[in-house]
């Protein structure tokens, strides 16, 4: 890999976007390394690691986020025609889904009613304010539709997106331990929760490290857990009176 | 032209969904809606084309790395999060070890209570 000559060129690559795109992949593919060097543990997730050294490195050249996000933006594009690439595993595994369909359903709304009560519970419990608190609430659901459902019950859209991400890397790091406790084997079943619980990050650690039968459970969990909480939630703050 | 053909599907698709979302005004965003719509136009024309798969694939096995940008924005909210960060970094460890251990109970219950087995993925 290149290394960028910084020094001379710094006023020109300051303000291009491939410094930061190059920043963006060269990190990655540095926490891809070092979480392998670290016997691949799942505490410490390539993603998390990557955007630990890319906040360091912004720290460290100054640069601020908004400057950032101009080149990685290219990068972040692509989650769209990702999402919807999702349809593929699930058009292969269509059978199984078919077979599985009604635990598929009881399941994920067992999993969002858990989510969002100890989620509330919890936090009311320790005392976060109610801005916190509206903004905990859909963690659990991959990010554009954590914003909208943020937005719709008063809580900060910008503050559940990097709600969601914390969620997302904490699903990856006790998922493993978790089935391990249950004794739970099945790539189907570790691939559903794990997309139902961390959205996206456990859709993707589960087509890094699981395979395709829970990449594509994991994705169809997200989806529905998306779809189902932006209807269920906003009922729920209504009826605590929490808005 | 495969990777062009499968780009073209999936942008086609993504942008049915956000129109679909802004048309109707729904709260779940373009890209989940082009999803079902690609899915719903793979069931009718029967298997994956090529191209489409080609690409698709390829997305989805550098999905996590597509997370990274919006995670570095975590920094913008530093001050946010550290107000409550005790609180925070509690719910969400307690929450979600607990969300994932009762989805995988319920589901692992219900698949065995259903008598399906999970294995082998036939075609229709």
């Amino acid at each position: 890999m290149n290394v960028v000559p910084l020094d001379t060129l710094w006023v020109y690559l300051a303000a291009s976007p491939l410094l930061s795109l190059l920043a963006t992949l060269v990190a990655f593919a540095l926490a891809v390394r070092l979480n392998r060097l670290l016997g691949g543990t799942p505490l410490l997730h390539p993603v998390t690691l990557a955007i630990a050294i890319l906040i360091g490195w912004l720290w460290l050249i100054d640069m601020d986020y908004p400057r950032y996000f101009e080149g990685a933006q290219f990068i972040h594009f692509l989650l769209g025609p990702a999402t919807v690439a999702l349809a593929i595993p699930l058009y292969d595994h269509r059978e199984r889904v078919r077979r599985l369909l009604w635990p598929l359903l009881i399941a994920c709304v067992a999993g969002i009613v858990t989510a969002v009560a100890s989620t509330l519970g919890m936090a009311l419990l320790l005392g976060a304010g109610q801005e916190t608190l509206v903004s905990l609430a859909p963690r659990s659901v991959t990010s554009p539709i954590a914003m909208g459902i943020a937005e719709q019950i008063g809580g900060i859209p910008s503050l559940a997106a990097g709600l969601v991400l914390l969620t997302g890397s904490i699903g990856c790091a006790l998922g493993p331990g978790i089935f391990r406790l249950l004794r739970i084997t099945d790539p189907a079943v570790m691939g559903f929760s794990m997309g139902l619980a961390a959205h996206g990050f456990g859709t993707a650690h589960c087509f890094a490290r699981l395979g395709t039968v829970a990449g594509a459970l994991a994705g169809l969990a997200m989806g529905l857990t998306g779809l189902l909480t932006a209807f269920i939630l906003p009922l729920v703050i209504q009826l605590l009176g929490m808005n | 032209m495969p990777l062009v053909m499968g780009m073209s599907m999936l942008l086609a698709c993504q942008m049915l969904g956000e129109l679909v979302t802004i048309g109707l005004s729904l709260p779940v965003p373009g890209p989940v809606i082009g999803m079902v719509i690609l899915l719903g136009g793979l069931l009718l024309y029967g298997k994956v084309p090529e191209g489409l798969r080609h690409t698709g694939e390829g997305l989805l096995r550098y999905l996590t790395l597509l997370f990274v940008p919006a995670g570095v924005g975590l920094m913008v909210h530093g001050a946010l999060i550290g107000a409550d960060w005790l609180a925070i970094v509690l719910t969400l460890i307690a929450s979600t070890a607990l969300t994932i251990a009762v989805t995988a109970w319920v589901f692992d219950w219900l698949q065995r209570r259903w008598g399906v087995s999970g294995s082998e993925d036939g075609d229709r």
